[in-house]
């Protein structure tokens, strides 16, 4: 099989995957959950349970309102201590529904043994409306409510099912562990994604340091009509869905639109997981699969965790925290996130945990631009990222936006490559809000 | 070769005086007919074109004011009560007397009250690092620290102190453009009168969380008691979402609120200092025994939040 990969930009981070050997674990339940009540892009949920009620795993807590949202469901039984603004992880309170964990009672409608359903009986409608109802987004990090994904536009085919199995982030492991380990259960996911969508074929990208994962998929793929694997080249950022689309089909999706424009659809390989528990087995989206990893770590493992469990615990399951701990960051060392506060919940997007050493956890001292251009070389979308942070740092909201800031994916790319450790996707970040705000105001008139 | 010279010199006077009366009578043509009175406003106003007014620049206000007609609404806060009566007298009108303002930090979380509990390296400003997190401190409402008020700051008004990690507004060299209030991404700055003898009284906080929130970050945030509003005897405090909030134009500086704030979140600028009363500080004694923790932060008479 001859490898693929996108054409433009792309860097190559230290892979660092320590954890790929580590078997999923299941982590425990904590005494308290904490559930905050917006995990996923888009409107808030509007609570369902109020202060003392009784809740069962999988019951409904909070329902979603409007287009894009996504229902949220309790992750453990036990009792609704309070429901109060809880810090996240920057540090922001947001409203979470507390739980005191007293046992872990299933719903009685819910599935819980471990058979693999192959037989998919729902329509197309029903599948879609269970996705829904079953608070199932994406899990590669960006969270989007998936039924949305489902629902192609009118005027718009979709052709083509691509499934996200790159895991380009150095460090995480969750995605190749869930592919090894659970790879029937992916196999009908997929096969569910498929009906859904309308689909003939489905292909899953996987870049070639997974090659388990290749053998075990290609193998098992015999048996799925219409699903293929193709192995990619490593490269980050191929797990961006633009890159992928690039790299699996040589289509590029133009500028400001979706790939259903290419005719393509694409998801996680967790949230196929997801979604063939969601359908097959009636299950609402409550647990993850979360690295733990980390130079810093002792002991670096793959969980499957509850949503609402403390970060702090995972850090505990993976021999506590380090002494020459620099930083603990919430996803992949490149888009991810430091945490303000280890007592922050894992959230349906949390794909791991990272453990920086000191040594390793502080940014370089700036220096001026050396018109090197090496950003404008590694940008997968074509950008000028120094141009951009310049027009940014000046408040230039016009001509950023005519520069395609919205273009940006936020990899990272740029200011990993940059000799002058200039911070160009901080600058990027701050004009993709403010540029976004003045689209829709603008949308709005 | 002189000939050559003399042609020149010739024929380019010829084309000067030539381009010269047909620019005359497309001068003439082509007048555009301006309010003089515009010039004359112009000139009066400082042209530091700060936008203070709300206007684009000096010029713009300086026509705005001339096609409305009256002074209502129209104020230059750098010039002042002076810059506006002069431009009054051109048009012929009253000037209102306006009280100066002052910008005023409403956030006292210094390093030492509001202890640094993570590390930003990031991009330096503070409208990105407010997105990013809740800040250093962990504050969601206070000041970050990064500058971008100074960084607007157009009439060297303000600065960084070091020390405690907080602008310093210099109250002389501030004209209240409310630049530092449009640039601060948390809205902490609030442009009050400044006051007899530069005399103030303000709740220096903006966090609207809850009392055990609130302190757990910051020991001079305004934990909502209501104490104040209890105390004061003008109505002047009123409490919302949990953050008490000083009318400058009810409040007529009596000092009563400072005292009972249990948070020291309520500072007195430039008033002479506190006479002892034993009855009173006995209520306040059991709150801050013997070993002072750290005293309300005040500000020196010149450098003022």
């Amino acid at each position: 099989m001859s490898l693929k990969t996108f054409v433009m930009g792309g860097v190559h981070p230290p892979e660092q995957k320590i954890s790929a050997a580590e078997a999923i674990r299941i982590l425990p339940l904590p005494k308290t959950i904490t559930v905050p009540v917006s995990q996923h892009l888009g409107a808030t949920a509007a609570l369902e349970v109020k202060r003392g009620d009784l809740v069962k795993t999988g019951q409904l807590l909070a329902k979603a309102t409007g287009f894009i949202s996504a229902n949220i469901h309790s992750p453990a039984t036990g009792k609704v201590a309070k429901i109060d603004v809880v810090m996240n992880q920057s540090g922001y309170k947001r409203t979470s529904i507390i739980i005191e964990t007293t046992d872990d009672e299933w719903m009685d409608d819910i599935d819980t043994s471990p058979d693999l359903l192959r037989e998919i009986t729902l329509s197309k409608k029903e599948i879609i409306d269970r996705i829904h109802n079953m608070g199932v987004v994406g899990l590669g990090g960006a969270t989007f409510p998936v039924y949305v994904k489902m629902m192609v536009p009118e005027g718009k085919k979709a052709e083509l099912l691509l499934i996200n199995g790159v895991e380009c982030e150095p460090y995480l492991t969750a995605d190749h562990r869930l592919m090894l380990e659970r790879s029937d259960e992916l196999m009908v996911g997929i096969t569910i994604l498929m009906r859904a969508l309308g689909v003939e074929k489905a292909i899953i990208g996987i870049e070639n340091n997974k090659p388990d994962a290749i053998e075990k998929l290609s193998a098992l793929s015999q048996k799925y009509p219409g699903i293929s694997v193709q192995a990619l080249k490593v490269k980050y950022p191929q797990g961006g869905e633009k890159q992928l689309i690039k790299a699996v089909t040589g289509r590029e999706v133009p500028s400001g639109k979706l790939p259903i424009e290419v005719g393509c659809v694409v998801d996680n390989v967790g949230t196929a997981v997801a979604v063939y528990e969601a359908v097959q087995k009636n299950k609402p989206l409550i647990e993850r699969i979360v690295t733990i990893t980390g130079k810093a770590a002792k002991r670096p493992g793959n969980y499957l965790v509850r949503v609402g469990t403390p970060i702090s615990a995972l850090i505990e399951a993976a021999g506590g925290m380090p002494e020459n701990l620099g930083k603990v960051v919430g996803g992949g060392p490149m888009m991810g996130k430091a945490l303000m506060d280890v007592e922050a919940p894992v959230v349906k997007g949390s794909s791991g945990v990272l453990l920086m050493p000191d040594e390793e956890a502080h940014r370089v001292v700036v220096r001026n631009c050396i018109r090197c251009s090496r950003c404008t070389t590694v940008c997968p979308m074509g950008l000028e990222p120094y141009l951009l942070a310049q027009l940014v740092k000046h408040e230039k909201w016009d001509k950023a936006e005519d520069n395609r800031i919205m273009d940006c994916i936020e990899c990272g790319s740029c200011h990993y490559t940059c000799p002058s450790g200039r911070p160009l996707l901080d600058y990027i970040r701050l004009g993709k809000t403010k540029v976004g705000t003045i689209i829709r105001t603008r949308g709005k008139k | 070769m002189n000939d050559v010279m003399i042609y020149a010199v010739i024929s380019l006077s010829a084309i000067g005086v030539a381009a010269a009366v047909i620019l005359y009578f497309v001068a003439q043509r082509f007048k555009v007919i301006e309010d003089p009175r515009i010039d004359a406003v112009e000139e009066q106003v400082p042209g530091a074109n700060c936008g203070g007014c709300g206007y684009a620049g000096c010029r713009a206000f300086a026509e705005a004011v001339v096609n409305a007609g009256n002074m209502d609404g129209f104020n230059c806060p750098v010039g002042g009560n002076e810059t506006m009566k002069a431009v009054a007298r051109i048009l012929g009108l009253e000037a209102e007397e306006k009280e100066p303002l002052v910008a005023v930090l409403r956030c006292n979380g210094s390093y030492a009250h509001a202890p640094k509990k993570a590390n930003y390296e990031g991009a330096t400003t503070c409208a990105f690092a407010h997105g990013l997190f809740s800040g250093e401190s962990g504050c969601p409402n206070g000041c970050l620290g990064l500058g971008d008020c100074v960084e607007s700051c157009a009439f060297d008004a303000m600065y960084m102190d070091p020390e405690t990690g907080l602008p310093i507004v210099i109250s002389d060299n501030c004209v209240a453009c409310g630049a530092c209030v449009k640039a601060c991404p948390r809205n902490i700055f609030e442009l009050r009168p400044k006051g007899k003898k530069e005399r103030r009284i303000y709740v220096s906080c903006v966090n609207e969380e809850k009392g055990v929130h609130a302190r757990k970050n910051c020991s001079v945030a305004c934990i909502g008691c209501g104490a104040c509003v209890k105390v004061c005897p003008f109505d002047a405090i009123t409490m919302q979402n949990n953050l008490a909030y000083i009318d400058p134009e009810k409040c007529k500086l009596c000092r009563k609120c400072a005292p009972v704030c249990p948070t020291n979140a309520i500072l007195e600028i430039n008033f002479p200092p506190r006479k002892e009363r034993p009855e009173k500080t006995k209520d306040d004694a059991p709150k801050d025994p013997a070993p002072t923790p750290l005293p309300p932060q005040q500000p020196n008479m010149s450098q003022v939040h």
